[in-house]
């Protein structure tokens, strides 16, 4: 018979042990629903992270209105060019925030607006480059007073 | 017809990137809201912004400069802020399309040195 402390400790360990190996299992067997999105706007092209800067508050006080700005690093030219940008967010009602068509003659891929953030969240921004790729940037956003969605 | 602010440099040298501005006046009503008496809020949005740059005379709607499809997660008068090259005097037009019929159309004229 085992103490209460021998008890308690054997407990956590084997418990702790077995969150740590079913973590990764539950985690791949859920696909991101952020991945998800970035993925079907990004259609067959490829997604790497990078050379996207997506500029936000990491501290939100009020979600109805939080200003964000997208920075892409391209040079603009025919061959190398951002044809589009997408925003999308993970706890809104919507996934999605907005979508942007850059002209050819953008010459500097930089868009800002401002968003409604209902909670506590990760926020996604994506670059679809001429040639197809994908490029994002997900920044972690805590919001303190939310968007009233349901008043 | 709702309130802009349009902020496009009157004048520009040719070549030289300008960052345009425009906000517009709108609720953009959710619809996930409820009013104070319980019911709900319908939904209003600005689902479309688009900037078209027409040459001086030229006819025809133009070149897309920049457009942008909106969601609710969209704040209350719309803000967009972005960039084109000035390459040729002439007009900015910009319209607002969305919810309930709403559309609205504003232009800003450029001189291109």
């Amino acid at each position: 018979m085992p103490s209460r402390r021998e008890f308690i400790s054997q407990v956590s360990t084997s418990s702790i042990a077995a969150l740590v190996t079913a973590y990764p299992i539950t985690s791949m067997a859920q696909i991101d629903p952020l991945v998800a999105r970035v993925r079907a706007y990004a259609g067959v092209g490829s997604i790497k992270e990078g050379r996207v800067k997506l500029e936000i508050a990491s501290l939100v006080d009020n979600g109805n209105s939080v200003p964000i700005e997208v920075k892409v690093s391209s040079a603009m030219r025919e061959q190398d060019r951002v044809v589009g940008i997408a925003v999308f967010n993970e706890k809104n009602p919507q996934p999605e925030i907005a979508e942007f068509v850059l002209g050819p003659r953008t010459g500097r891929a930089h868009v800002s607006t401002r968003i409604r953030l209902a909670t506590t969240q990760r926020i996604v921004a994506v670059a679809k480059m001429v040639d197809g790729s994908c490029w994002t940037h997900t920044v972690e956003v805590v919001v303190t007073l939310a968007a009233c969605l349901d008043e | 017809m709702a309130h802009t602010i349009l902020t496009v440099p009157a004048v520009a040298k040719s070549g030289e990137i300008i960052e345009l501005r425009a906000l517009i006046q709108h609720p953009m009503e959710t619809g996930y809201r409820r009013s104070s008496e319980g019911v709900m809020l319908p939904r209003d949005l600005i689902r479309s912004f688009t900037c078209r740059f027409l040459e001086r005379g030229k006819s025809g709607e133009g070149e897309l400069v920049f457009s942008a499809t909106l969601h609710a997660a969209i704040s209350a008068n719309p803000f967009l802020s972005f960039h084109t090259t000035a390459y040729a005097s002439g007009t900015f037009v910009l319209t607002w399309s969305g919810d309930n019929g709403f559309t609205q159309t504003e232009r800003a004229h450029i001189a291109v040195r």
